[in-house]
């Protein structure tokens, strides 16, 4: 997994709420064996017209948000599918920060062993931001994970977001779950030689 | 000290508990599927890793498998390369595989529980979010996504956070029509999408006793849907005897052990619960979905609402203007082209033998395709053997062959574009069915009177004749 350390970046804002996984990646793109390339099928029933040609309403296709590595979403983002595709296509497609002021459980956790961000705001943060985008399309926003701050130009104190202790050192050196666990090698092996309920 | 179900188990499974709250977590049973898996099998090679357990894991091809001629190669170039993959990697690694062809196959979550592998106090995960539907043996059953499953078949462990408990009880007895899926799609009207987020569900109450473990699963199934992590339901009579003589269920003199150990996880009298929330039985109805999540759901004879609250209409209004439906609009009478009863919410033998009790004299409308599609190969025997499949052809339903199918159109089986189809899925979502597709989830009842009729009717007028049948 990549570190993720800082970010400033410009911000595609998608005020959808309840944007479920098979919205980000629907399930017929979920025949690649690999991780890569799922990108080009982000949000591709919204993005892509029965043609295959870019639809120009959906903001993906906006040329004034491109390369922007942020995205901002409704409320409870990521829910439905378990498809850790979904966290893949965001990343495949250049983000590496997700807001929202909610995050679905599964995603959440896929986000963060994809390296992705997700970065939960209050509601009215949430609105806030909305209405600084729809105000400057090029706002660029600075996230820090070290001090767990996004900053807003405009805005005299940094938003202040929550994340695991564990999970943010992940994040910072690249880490995953794996090496972890990995290391736990001897108290589970001795877990595995008293389980009464295997019959 | 008191606890609950959940707690018991997890207690149990916690391999060691770390500075700031997270659990290393044991997992027992580890189910895989052809779509999440390849990539967790490319990552353990990458890492030069093992199965650290692969007798703990279990194979199957479910996703994108075909409904037809499922003894020829399957045609889709890309279906086929997923599937062989996961031929290729179970053999590589010595995990069970009941892939196509073999008479075990099945959608992973109908099959767990058919065999006896799904049992009380286990801890049970899948790449996929709908194990939660094991949960109703009283298990902890979760979905995980693709990395923890690199996790899982490196340490069979997880890193966890432990989620809040909530309780929902439904007391009270079920009018004549109303299942199991009815409840779940009550509930999840009641709580909303996110409405269980971050917790852990336990289901109690007379009603949920008194249902079958075909109705408990199809409940637990749905946990998701309102965000909850899994659900699950105390093990009992009920449970015993749907697991005494299964294949991988304890045998001999381990099934007295096993059942006095089941006997103490459920939840002590006075045990506390995160959240609670009571239903009562006799004011749930057949449900309908009306929008593109399966918390716009609503009795079948009712409106659509008309939401004040702005943000919220704004959400509902995108979300009509999809389905085609109105605010305030009644759905009965509107013409439904396409049934499809299947998924691992419900197809198994109880849930076709509901369709097939109904539809038994009668036929399908002329213009609705209508399929039926089993979960498992052994539910495919068992209605043949039950003489279900004739009762079935002869009212022009169309009896596939087992796999996750239209449920989310990952084979041939889609919705086309703007069709409208009541599923017994879970669910509704935007192009779920194939792109363009309408869902509206009900039971098995309600699609099979919907198939009957052509279009919405209030399943009130059929009561009676139910209670004929
Ligand atoms: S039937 Fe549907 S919900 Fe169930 S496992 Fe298959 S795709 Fe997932």
């Amino acid at each position: 997994m990549e570190q993720f350390q800082t970010l400033r970046s410009g911000v595609v804002p998608l005020p959808v709420e309840n944007v479920d996984t098979d919205q980000i990646i629907p399930a017929r793109f979920l025949k690649a064996t690999t991780r890569q390339g799922f990108g080009k099928n982000l949000f591709a029933d919204w993005r892509y017209g029965a043609d295959g040609q870019p639809k120009t309403g959906f903001v993906l296709n906006d040329p004034r948000y491109q390369g922007h590595r942020i995205l901002l979403a409704g409320q409870n983002f990521g829910c439905g599918s378990s498809r850790e595709h979904a966290a893949w296509a965001l990343y495949d497609a250049g983000f590496r920060v997700v807001v929202s002021s909610y995050f679905a459980d599964i995603f959440r956790g896929n986000a963060l062993n994809t390296g992705l961000l997700p970065l939960q705001v209050t509601e009215p943060e949430l609105q806030a931001l909305f209405a600084a985008v729809a105000a400057d399309s090029d706002l660029a926003l600075t996230v820090d994970l070290a001090a767990q701050t996004l900053s807003v130009p405009g805005r005299s104190e940094p938003i202040r977001f929550e994340l695991d202790a564990y999970k943010k050192e992940c994040l910072l050196n690249g880490y995953d779950d794996i090496d972890f666990l990995l290391s736990q090698e001897s108290a589970i092996t001795t877990f595995e030689q008293n389980r009464p309920w295997i019959f | 000290m008191s606890r609950t179900l959940f707690d018991k188990i997890w207690d149990a499974h916690a391999v060691r508990e770390l500075p700031g709250g997270l659990t290393v977590f044991y997992i027992d049973r580890h189910l895989i599927h052809e779509v999440t898996s390849p990539q967790a099998f490319d990552e353990l090679t990458v890492r030069g890793l093992t199965l650290r357990r692969p007798g703990q894991m279990l194979a199957t091809a479910d996703h994108n498998v075909p409904t037809r001629h499922q003894n020829q190669p399957i045609q889709d170039p890309l279906s086929r390369s997923q599937v062989d993959k996961l031929t290729e990697n179970c053999a590589r690694h010595g995990v069970e595989l009941y892939g196509l062809g073999h008479a075990n196959q099945g959608i992973v979550h109908v099959i767990g529980p058919e065999l006896g592998l799904t049992q009380p106090g286990l801890t049970i995960v899948c790449g996929d979010s709908h194990t939660s539907t094991h949960g109703a043996f009283g298990a902890i059953a979760f979905g995980i996504g693709t990395s923890q499953v690199t996790q899982v078949m490196a340490s069979q462990c997880l890193l966890l956070d432990k989620p809040r408990r909530m309780r929902i009880t439904v007391d009270g007895e079920l009018a004549a029509g109303v299942s199991a899926k009815d409840v779940i799609l009550h509930i999840i009207a009641a709580l909303g999408t996110g409405g269980a987020t971050g917790y852990f569900v336990e289901y109690a109450g007379s009603a949920i006793r008194a249902l079958s473990m075909e109705g408990r699963m199809t409940v637990c199934n749905m946990s998701i849907e309102m965000g909850a992590r899994g659900g699950l339901i105390a093990p009992d009579a009920t449970t015993f005897d749907y697991l005494q003589g299964r294949p991988y269920a304890p045998q001999a003199e381990n099934w007295n052990r096993a059942v006095a150990y089941w006997q103490t996880l459920p939840t002590d009298a006075d045990a506390v619960f995160d959240a609670e929330h009571h239903f009562e039985a006799s004011a749930i109805r057949p449900m309908i979905t009306f929008g593109t999540n399966p918390g716009l759901g609503m009795p079948l004879g009712a409106t659509i609402p008309v939401l004040t609250d702005v943000a919220e209409a704004a959400g509902l209004e995108k979300s009509l203007r999809y389905m085609g439906f109105t605010a305030g609009e009644s759905l009965l009478g509107q013409e439904i082209s396409h049934v499809f009863i299947g998924s691992c919410t419900n197809s198994r033998i109880e849930d076709l033998r509901t369709v097939a009790a109904f539809v038994k004299g009668r036929q399908k409308a002329p213009h609705v395709e209508a399929i039926i599609v089993p979960g498992s190969q052994q539910v495919a025997r068992q209605a043949r053997a039950e003489g279900l499949d004739q009762v079935l052809a002869a009212a022009g339903f169309e009896l596939r062959e087992p796999g996750c199918s239209a449920c989310l159109a990952m084979n041939e089986d889609k919705i086309p574009a703007g069709a409208y189809c009541v599923s017994t899925s879970n669910r509704n979502f935007e192009g779920r069915q194939g792109p363009g597709a309408r869902t509206l989830l009900a039971s098995p009842l309600v699609a099979a009177i919907t198939a009957v009729e052509g279009r919405l009717v209030d399943v009130a007028e059929y009561v009676q004749q139910l209670a004929d049948v």
